[in-house]
């Protein structure tokens, strides 16, 4: 396989977190404008990004790319994550409520040995890298985010998976009593996203667990989520509590929720608009003008040999 | 004092009042815009709050008929023409973001959402329909068209403002609460006006003898 090894990226390209450490205040987006919130007019409420703890012994990766990170503040106060609720504020001022701590993965499905660890083993098996990669939303907005995490095939060999396996299923929490989201039937919980095996076996396909060299904050899908950095962001199942292997394609959340607008597949495309805006522009957030987005995000170079032949208009 | 007849100064300063009370949205905006207080993507909340903006403003100018005739202050009806032009006001704001803003006036990918994107389609047909509305909304106009054309052309509010709703329900991703909101409030203004046209016929029905009731 051909990895690319961009240039060593110095510390100090990335912009310190302390800098966006300072307190903001948030309008609250979706309510405020209708005529109910019209009395709230000018009301402002406070919300500031929950501080993790200190991530040890992180390494550098050559798979990280040399762009300047979105701030820490913006990464961690405007992303979706629907268990939360469907607006892109709400998570940074709902996921409070989640207990990470004790937690455990079941991974079951066609494998020799199925197996439930605990998130402490999971933090032990590989050792933690820092991943900087671009982040692109099938909404047409991007970010590029100091992941820490180690490559999930790290994971996925513990249970020792059957040659009849084709494809891994990832499953979110859905706990009613810490996420508010979930109460209302937007989609069918509990949250499923999926990939082909060679896929999740990538070595750019990572299992994050921190942000900025800290523990990831609840509202990024602690303490474990999904990060295939090729594919739009909805594809990185966050919180996750169940991996299960299978021999056919898992049906995910969002291709129960709108067959004809997300596919299984969900690399990001330019060439492939989404039914109801094009893909081919995106706005990278902190910037005021769109760029260009790039085929499979800027990874084609190690990822489009796992696709070779396919009509990617057709498995979008 | 007297709600039901108010005097021509109170009358003003209630006007002056509701032109101030009309530009907080903007203000809220421009501050918020100011002091970085936008969230991660200011353009994205800029766009979207004027595009709510108009279309309460648009619920609330039809509002005034119904209020109108349930608290029988009839002049309610002397605001309506500030309201609907506040309308047109954050419609302009909302496209003027869009061209400028998020699309960076890129004409092509403009073109293209406009044909392509359904829901930039309804939004594009509604900013088109209010464009006259706007046109003729000074009393030169009133006296040019006549007033039975004039109530004619101004009906089009009605289906710019399902235009506009059916613009927030195609643009949303999943959830249609808002939109859904937006749609019963709609369906409320316009429905006490079709149940009070329906009452008005059966009396004029009614006053004539013979007639099958
Ligand atoms: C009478 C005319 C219009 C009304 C009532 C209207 C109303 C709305 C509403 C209610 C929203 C959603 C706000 C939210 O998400 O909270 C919106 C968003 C939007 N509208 Fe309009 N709009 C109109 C015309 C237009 C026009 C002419 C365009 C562009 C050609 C346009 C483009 C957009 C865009 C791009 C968004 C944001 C979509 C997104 O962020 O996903 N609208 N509009």
């Amino acid at each position: 396989m051909l990895i690319r090894r961009p240039a060593d990226l110095a510390s100090s390209e990335i912009t310190p977190r302390g800098l966006f450490e300072r307190r903001r205040t948030f309008i609250k987006a979706a309510g405020l404008g209708s005529i109910a919130g019209a009395a709230a007019l000018l009301g402002l409420e406070a919300g500031n990004a929950m501080a993790g703890s200190k991530l040890a012994g992180v390494r550098k990766s050559p798979f990280s790319i040399d762009e300047k990170a979105t701030p820490f503040k913006d990464v961690t106060s405007y992303n979706n994550y629907y268990e939360f609720g469907t607006d892109k504020y709400s998570p940074a001022h709902e996921a409070h409520r989640l207990k990470t701590r004790p937690w455990t993965v079941s991974i079951e499905g066609l494998v020799r040995k199925p197996r439930s660890l605990g998130i402490e083993d999971i933090l032990r098996l590989a050792p933690l890298e820092e991943r900087i990669y671009r982040m692109r939303c099938v909404e047409g907005w991007s970010m590029v985010i100091p992941w820490v995490g180690f490559p999930l095939a790290a994971l996925l060999k513990q249970v020792e998976p059957l040659g009849s396996a084709k494809f891994v299923e990832f499953q979110t929490l859905s706990d009613p009593q810490s996420m508010p989201g979930v109460k209302s039937p937007v989609l069918d919980w509990p949250y499923l996203e999926g990939l082909r095996l060679d896929e999740a076996m990538h070595p750019l396909t990572i299992m994050a667990v921190g942000l900025y060299g800290e523990e990831l904050p609840n509202q990024n899908g602690a303490p474990l989520r999904l990060v295939v950095p090729w594919k739009y962001g909805f594809k990185g199942a966050k919180s996750i509590v169940k991996i299960r292997f299978a021999d056919r394609a898992p049906g995910t959340a969002w291709m129960k929720a709108a067959p004809q607008e997300y596919g299984f597949y969900s690399n990001v495309n330019p060439g492939v608009d989404h039914p109801r805006w094009s893909q081919a522009t995106e706005r990278r957030i902190g910037e005021f003008l769109k760029r260009k987005t790039l085929m499979f995000n800027g990874y084609g170079e190690q990822v489009a040999q796992l696709y070779a032949g396919m009509d990617l208009k057709k498995f979008y | 004092m007297d709600w039901h007849q108010p005097t021509a100064r109170r009358i003003t300063a209630i006007k002056l009042a509701l032109f101030l009370l009309c530009l907080l949205p903007l203000a809220r905006l421009v501050i918020g815009a100011a002091q970085d207080e936008l969230g991660a993507n200011p353009i994205e909340f800029i766009t979207r709050s004027l595009g709510t903006w108009t279309l309460n403003f648009l619920l609330i100018t039809l509002a005034v008929t119904p209020l109108r005739h349930l608290t029988g202050l009839h002049w309610l009806l002397r605001l309506r023409r500030m309201l609907g032009l506040y309308a047109f006001f954050y419609a302009a704001l909302h496209l003027a973001t869009y061209l400028w803003l998020d699309q960076f006036f890129d004409w092509a990918a403009i073109a293209k959402d406009i044909v392509k994107r359904p829901f930039i389609t309804a939004g594009f047909s509604a900013f088109v329909l209010l464009v006259p509305l706007a046109a003729t909304s000074n009393n030169a106009m009133v006296r040019k068209l006549g007033g039975r054309r004039w109530t004619r052309l101004h009906r089009a509010i009605y289906a710019i403002a399902i235009i506009g709703v059916i613009h927030y329900w195609w643009l949303v991703k999943k959830d249609i609460t808002q939109p859904l909101l937006y749609a019963v409030l709609l369906g409320l203004l316009l429905g006490f006006r079709a149940v009070r046209l329906a009452r008005e016929r059966q009396r004029q029905l009614a006053t004539y003898p013979g007639m099958p009731k």
